[in-house]
Order: C-alpha cells, then sequence, then structure tokens
C-alpha cells in the first residue's frame, strides 16, 4: 500500500488504521525473530565450516559431522519408508471406507490424538525397551527409525486425514457418476486432490525427525562413527550437536554444524515443495 | 417407448421418508422435468434413478424402478448403470485437471486406452455439448480455468463421453448467468435427440420452455404429471396451479 493511501486510511477510519497497523506490526515481529535465529546461527556458523568438518571418519581433531548428517539421512528415509505408507493407507481407510462417525473411527482417532501428545522420552524409552532390550536390536539404525517412525505416525495420519475430508464430496459424487469404482475414485481423483496436503504433512513430518534428540539418543544411541549396517549405531545432526553442545571444548564446531543443520532443513523443505509442485504439474 | 418405469417406489433417509408412492414412466428421448419447492424431493428421486443414493448412510428404498424392462435396485452392476445414466450436478464439479483429462477419465474408467480412440470421443464429446470451439486450443489447460457456465458443458460432456442413454440433471443451471442458461437449455433441447433427459429444476419458465412433460412434487409425493403444456395451462390440481402461479414454493 502507498504511504498516501495510508495516511488517507487513518483519517477516515482511525479503527481499521489501528488493526492494519497491528497485523503489520505482528507480521514484523514474526518476521524478525525469525530472521535473528537464522541470521545468528549463520554468521557464527559459517566461518567455521571446513572441509575437515564433512571428512568421512570423525575424530576428536577434526570433529566431523559426516557419519552425523549421515545418520540423520538414513533415519529420516528409513522413517518415512515405515509410516508413510501405514498413516497415508491408515487414513484412507478411515476416511473414504470406514463408517463415517463409527465408534471404530472414534477409537483409532482418540488414540491417535493421544499418540500425538506423548513427550518425545516416552517413546524414547519405549523404543529402547521393546526394540532395543526385547527385539535384541540394541542402540541401533533400526531402533531408531522405529521408534521415530511411531513417533511421526499420528502426524502423517492426522494431515491425510484432513487433506482427504478437504477434498470435495463434489469430486467424488462427479467420478461414481461416470460409473468408476471406489479404488479407482480414491486413486485417480481423490489422492491426487489430497497430495499437496499428504505432502505438507510429510514435510512436517522430516522436520520432527530432524529435530528429535532426546528419542533418538535412547534408540538410535549417539556414538559418533560411521554406522556399518541398520543394526549398528550411530547419532544424528541433532543428537551430535547437543553432544558438542555438552562437552563445550569446540563452540566452533558447535556453531557451524548447527548452520548445517539449519541449511540441510531448508534444503529438504525446498526439495520436498518442489516434489509437491511437479506431483502438482502432472 | 419408457425409458424408465417407476413403481410405488418409496425411499427413507434412516426415519425419515423422502418419497412416498411414486408411480410414473419416463419416456425416452424426452426431456422430463421434475419441479417443486425445495426439500420435495427432486433431487432424491433423480439421484435414485442412478443409484447415487447408495452413497448416502441411512438410506432405504422400496419398490420398482425399472431401466428398459431391467430392474436396477435388483442383481445389477452399479458402474454400469451410471455408465448408461449419466449424471450433470447442481454445481460444475469439473475434476481438477486438464480439459483433456476431463473427458478421457470417463472411457478409460472403462477401459478405453487408445491415444486415438480417446482424442476422438474427447472431441466428439465436446462438440455435442457445444463447447469444442471454446476449448479445443487449451485441452491441456486445467478444466478449473473455465467459467461456471463452460465448467457447467464441460461437465455435460464429460457425462456424454461414456455414451449414456440417459442424462440426469439436477438444476444444472441454477449457479450460472442468463447467458449460460441459455446456452444449456438450446444444448438441452438439442441433446434430446439422442438421449432421455430428467432435468430438476426450481425455474418455471425453464420447465416450460424446454420439458415434454413435467411432474410436480411436494412432500415427497407427485401430485401431478402430465404433459407440460397441459400442466402449466389446466393444472388440475389446486396444489400445482398455486405453484406454478407462485403463490407459494
Ligand atoms: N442425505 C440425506 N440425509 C437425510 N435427509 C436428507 C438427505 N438428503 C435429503 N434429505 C431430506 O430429504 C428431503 C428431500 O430432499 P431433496 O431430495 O434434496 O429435495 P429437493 O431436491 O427437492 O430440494 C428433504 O427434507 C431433505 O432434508
Ligand atoms: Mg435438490
Amino acid at each position: 500500500m502507498k504511504i498516501a493511501g495510508l495516511f488517507k486510511m487513518k483519517r477516515r477510519k482511525p479503527l481499521d488504521f489501528v488493526l492494519f497497523a497491528l497485523t503489520w506490526i505482528c507480521i514484523g515481529l514474526t518476521v524478525s525473530v525469525l530472521a535473528l535465529v537464522v541470521g545468528y546461527v549463520l554468521i557464527n556458523g559459517v566461518m567455521y565450516i571446513r572441509p575437515s568438518l564433512f571428512a568421512f571418519q570423525y575424530t576428536v581433531e577434526n570433529q566431523s559431522l559426516f557419519p552425523a548428517l549421515v545418520g540423520t539421512l538414513m533415519i529420516v528415509a528409513m522413517a518415512l519408508t515405515l509410516s508413510v505408507p501405514i498413516g497415508v493407507f491408515s487414513a484412507i481407510y478411515l476416511v473414504e471406507y470406514a463408517k463415517r462417525g463409527s465408534r471404530f473411527v472414534r477409537i483409532v482417532r482418540v488414540t491417535t490424538e493421544t499418540l500425538a501428545g506423548i513427550p518425545s522420552i516416552v517413546y524414547g524409552l519405549f523404543g529402547f525397551i521393546f526394540f532395543g532390550v526385547v527385539l535384541g536390536w540394541g542402540l541401533s539404525l533400526m531402533s531408531g527409525a522405529f521408534t521415530v517412525s511411531i513417533m511421526i505416525l499420528p502426524l502423517i495420519m492426522r494431515t491425510t486425514e484432513e487433506s482427504l475430508k478437504a477434498v470435495p464430496d463434489a469430486f467424488r459424487e462427479g467420478s461414481f457418476g461416470l460409473g468408476a469404482g471406489k479404488l479407482r475414485t480414491v486413486g485417480r481423483i481423490v489422492l491426487p486432490a489430497a497430495m499437496p496436503g499428504i505432502l505438507a504433512g510429510v514435510i512436517l513430518a522430516i522436520g520432527r525427525i530432524i529435530g528429535e534428540t532426546a528419542a533418538i539418543i535412547f534408540t538410535l544411541g549417539n556414538v559418533a562413527r560411521m554406522p556399518n549396517n541398520l543394526f549398528d549405531t550411530g547419532r544424528t545432526l541433532s543428537a551430535h550437536m547437543y553432544a558438542l553442545a555438552n562437552e563445550g571444548t569446540h563452540p566452533g564446531e558447535a556453531h557451524a554444524t548447527a548452520a548445517v543443520l539449519l541449511i540441510v532443513v531448508i534444503l529438504i523443505n525446498a526439495l520436498s515443495s518442489r516434489i509437491a509442485r511437479l506431483i502438482k504439474a502432472s | 417407448m419408457n425409458k424408465f418405469s417407476l413403481a410405488d417406489v418409496n425411499l427413507w433417509y434412516n426415519d425419515f421418508q423422502a418419497l412416498k408412492n411414486i408411480t410414473m414412466d419416463i419416456p425416452a428421448n424426452m426431456i422430463t422435468a421434475f419441479i417443486g419447492p425445495s426439500g420435495c424431493g427432486k433431487s432424491t428421486l433423480i439421484k435414485s434413478l442412478n443409484r447415487m443414493n447408495d452413497l448416502v448412510e441411512g438410506c432405504k428404498i422400496t419398490g420398482n424402478i425399472m431401466l428398459d424392462g431391467e430392474i436396477i435396485y435388483g442383481n445389477i452392476d452399479v458402474n454400469l448403470l451410471r455408465k448408461r445414466v449419466g449424471m450433470v450436478f447442481q454445481k460444475p464439479n469439473p475434476f481438477p485437471m486438464t480439459i483433456y483429462d476431463n473427458i478421457a477419465y470417463g472411457p478409460r474408467t472403462h477401459g478405453i486406452k487408445s491415444k486415438f480412440k480417446l482424442n476422438e470421443i474427447v472431441e466428439k464429446s465436446l462438440r455435442d455439448a457445444a463447447i469444442w470451439d471454446e476449448t479445443k486450443d487449451r485441452l491441456k489447460k486445467s478444466a478449473l480455468s473455465l467459467s461456471g457456465g463452460q465448467q457447467q458443458r464441460l461437465c455435460i460432456a464429460r457425462a456424454l463421453s461414456v455414451q449414456p442413454d440417459v442424462l440426469l440433471m439436477d438444476e444444472p443451471t441454477s449457479a450460472l448467468d442468463p447467458i449460460s442458461t441459455s446456452k444449456i437449455e438450446e444444448l438441452v433441447i438439442k441433446l434430446k435427440k439422442d438421449y432421455t433427459i430428467v432435468i430438476v429444476t426450481h425455474n418455471m419458465q425453464q420447465a416450460a420452455r424446454i420439458s415434454d412433460n413435467t411432474g410436480f412434487f411436494l412432500l415427497g409425493e407427485l401430485i401431478e404429471y402430465g404433459g407440460t403444456g397441459q400442466i402449466f395451462s389446466v393444472p388440475g390440481e389446486k396444489r400445482t396451479e398455486d405453484y406454478i402461479t407462485g403463490r407459494f414454493g
């Protein structure tokens, strides 16, 4: 809006002007807090980023974050592989197939809502005992991935459910009206229309996995080395940062790791929204 | 020749009876209009002709509906029934995909894969729905980029794409401007040569302009049914006359 317009508004409708100003102040605050955090992390971190930080092996001298980066990507990939199909298909069942508002649907919904509210450390303890001890997987990528996949399952289910419900019934009617069956209607009409929302849920889930420390340290462990196989221990970037910050002996590397973590998150988000746009376009 | 024969059709939504003892014949290659005040069961009846009511939970229907002498609530393939009895809805509901894919969706559903055949069907359907000239240069554009009236004609084209015998139209022009409405009315009159058309309308003039037969409904009952000329000039029932002359509804 032009400044002149702003002054005109100020004269004519004082309340409008106050609301308008308030909105802008709030937006300004939000953006500046975000800019402050990002700026702080990048300014303090970028100057410490060195090639040795990406050495294949971690040593006390190089403080390499590479094993942790690999661990992060492994955990994200494994957890999504487990929970996205299960979460999406459960949601499809609940919205498209189960009788709307039935007892069963209500029970499942309450259960997922409860699961979504449990603190991650509880998932960590459960994962440690169940996957680590009972199944004997110990501290490993497997224990970690299974644990966080349970943790993000409610998120995936809820966002998928919401995006399926947001697809207008008119699309379903149009498809049934042409003689298409349920499977085709859901697969060809409803799912593509819901896809952007589902992907937004997946992006949120990725963010939760990357940012997780408690559940990860309990199940994957926090050992700074390259995992040899799926049943080997390792660490993620967040756990790595936690360790570095705790030790306090390498503040520069800790800052650099934070910067890399931030960049990874930004890259993954950019990639996902690109995928979302590609899917929408095709 | 009768396309549909309805005998003693009763329909309930849970405990609420929405249709009461409907008995009527719907002739082939004619336009049959359903009129009546809101909530009298017009949509319910038209949706029971292609079993779209099956999708409504708690909906129960008794009596007999026959299409070309075949009972449609018996042991038949509902998807094939809906292929034969196409439907156009009150609000245009093109799928969020290209114009081409909107039309090709139906034939693809019924197993047509050949690109050549699909191109042919898409062009023919769009021509028959009088929207080919407006869309032929933008088939790969999203159907949502069309205007409301164009979207509705696209939906008619989509319904025609699976070569139905019957076209059910539930207030197809109630969301459209007068110019789009008259385009669709012209189109419907043209289509009657090849299709049996059942149209629900809120608009008395529309029913009078385009339909051959008119049924007047009130609270789930068929009050009067006959030739449109006769219903509108010498209605046999006081209630029909009151409705047509705008005394209620
Ligand atoms: N899915 C439904 N569940 C319960 N009642 C319904 C449903 N659909 C319609 N009805 C009721 O059935 C009656 C007839 O509705 P409808 O056929 O939509 O009327 P019209 O199309 O003539 O306006 C109305 O009283 C309406 O409230
Ligand atoms: Mg209606």
